[in-house]
């Protein structure tokens, strides 16, 4: 616990433009930076986070730009007679092989590709390879990846996915224990809310909304409390037993959520 | 041109009022068009422009898309009813240029190599005008790229100088354009102490053409505070300082 609070001290943080000065020195360059001689340059609008293995900005604003293992939610837009070509909210459409889903005897001419999925199905796929030179490439070969039966589809700027997750997921737990929902978020910020209940869906995304809009102030998971009216004090408890309730019909949607979630705290806690 | 009257009187006041050193009133508002990636609006002075960017998106048509690059597409374009007489919609030979040299202001300023085969477009839509519209819109189109969260070495601030009654002066109106000595827009990158635009309408001795140089400069120096400030108060409000969250 000391030695947390001790890394905590040490990382410095400021608001940033483009063409600020962060730091001075021999820091690595990690994100969203350049070097000029001596001198750690911004190159985005955001939170300039200097530490000690180096200096990087947290952008808050910016399209999604893909990497390598990211978990995204797309849409079908097309298909080839090798490939499906997926919308992943970005510059750049992603291409889902056919292999990937019929496996290596695959076959253009025996397999109909639109059974499996059809145009304007959405899915939720981890990235496998993605560089410069080529579009990003897509597997639904995972535990809990693939098509998106039922929700309510919403897009928020891909910055704020690590405001929605919050510290150790806490934001987006509260929202869906507030709202008695399952939320799934892609980190290309498309979101996906499910639950029996419609206004409670509602609520989630006035609450996602609110979110995105208000990302950069203090204590918004506090404000986010008040307008779901979570009550304060016994929310341990309360988490405690929501995690444990095994929900109605989803069964297989909510696994795929509950792998997503982990996955983005892992990636937001790195 | 035969100069008909003195735009610089007596007590060293321009048509507008201005002395010589003083630009005119700017401000400039983030954020103000929902559907773009990043937008801006900008008053300097009578001018009231609109910029608003796009992407990075994919290229269409497909062939122009560049394999190690962002292609950067720049649209100036100047409203009907932005002038006193009706202009003509159609893009004349004066947006083309302007059209043109914005997009070689701004791309110094763009990390460009980090969008391969995307496209960025800026609109810069003139609402009013009254002359320097040029230097307002590359200021209103790099407050929006950076509004857009792309990549930036710097912002670009753009300013123009001239001369007036052999004077040099900054920041030339409508008047002083059609009837001064010389203008000079100048686009520059504060942090990296670069020119990316400079353009001269007029004739000016080589000491005149230092002093001007240097005064557009000065300008765009008051310019980039303005565009810094209001990026801050879209983004942080009034805060300077990063809250931890409880």
């Amino acid at each position: 616990m000391a030695c947390g609070e001790l890394v905590m001290q040490e990382i410095r943080r400021r608001y940033v433009l483009p063409g600020d000065k962060i730091a001075e020195g021999n820091y690595r360059p990690l994100m969203n930076v350049i070097r000029t001689g001596n001198a750690v340059i911004a190159t985005r609008i955001g939170i300039a986070e200097t530490g000690r293995d180096g200096v990087k900005v947290i952008p808050l604003s910016g399209i999604y730009i893909p990497r390598v293992n990211d978990l995204v939610i797309g849409k079908i837009v097309d298909h080839t007679s090798l490939s499906w070509e997926v919308d992943i909210n970005s510059c750049f459409s992603a291409h889902l092989p056919a292999q990937d889903v019929f496996g290596r005897d695959f076959s253009p001419a025996r397999d109909d590709m639109s059974k499996h999925l059809a145009i304007g199905d959405m899915i939720t796929a981890r990235i496998v390879a993605f560089d410069r030179t080529r579009d990003p490439m897509l597997t639904v070969q995972d535990r809990d990846l693939g098509k998106i039966p039922r929700g309510e589809l919403l897009k928020i700027s891909a910055t704020r996915v690590p405001r929605l997750i919050g510290k150790r997921g806490s934001m987006i737990q509260t929202i869906e224990q507030a709202t008695q929902t399952r939320v799934l978020i892609g980190q290309n910020g498309v979101v996906v809310v499910t639950g029996r209940n419609p206004e409670g869906i509602k609520q989630a995304v006035k609450a996602i909304r609110m979110v995105e809009e208000e990302a950069h102030t203090a204590n918004l998971t506090q404000r986010i409390k008040v307008l779901l009216n979570v009550p304060e004090t016994p929310q341990e408890a309360q988490a405690n037993s929501a995690v444990t309730t095994p929900k109605p019909q989803d069964q297989p949607v909510q696994d795929t959520m509950e792998e997503v979630e982990e996955e983005l705290e892992a990636e937001s806690e790195k | 041109m035969t100069q008909t009257r003195n735009l610089i009187d007596e007590n060293g006041k321009r048509t507008d009022g201005r002395t010589i050193n003083e630009m005119r009133p700017v401000k400039i508002i983030v954020g103000n068009i929902k559907n773009a990636d990043g937008s801006a609006y900008i008053e300097f002075g009578k001018n009231k422009i609109v910029a608003a960017v796009y992407g990075p998106r994919e290229v269409h048509p497909k062939h122009l898309a560049l394999p190690d690059r962002c292609v950067l597409r720049c649209r100036y374009h100047m409203s009907p009813f932005s002038t006193d007489t009706r202009k003509n919609p159609a893009p004349s030979r004066r947006e083309v240029e302007i059209s043109k040299v914005m997009r070689e202001a701004l791309e110094p300023a763009l990390m460009l190599e980090d969008y391969p085969r995307a496209a960025i477009d800026v609109f810069v839509e003139v609402l009013q005008s009254d002359g320097g519209s040029r230097c307002a819109g590359i200021t209103a189109a790099s407050v929006a790229l950076a509004d857009a969260g792309i990549n930036m070495r710097d912002i670009v601030a753009a300013c123009a100088a001239g001369k007036v009654d052999d004077k040099i002066v900054l920041d030339i109106n409508d008047t002083e354009d059609k009837e001064g000595g010389a203008d000079m827009p100048v686009a520059y990158m504060p942090r990296l102490d670069q020119i990316t635009l400079m353009q001269l309408d007029g004739k000016l001795a080589p000491e005149q053409f230092n002093e001007c140089l240097d005064k557009a400069v000065e300008g765009c120096k008051m310019v980039y505070e303005i565009q810094r400030q209001a990026l801050m108060q879209k983004y942080f409000g009034n805060e300077t300082e990063v809250k931890e969250e409880q």
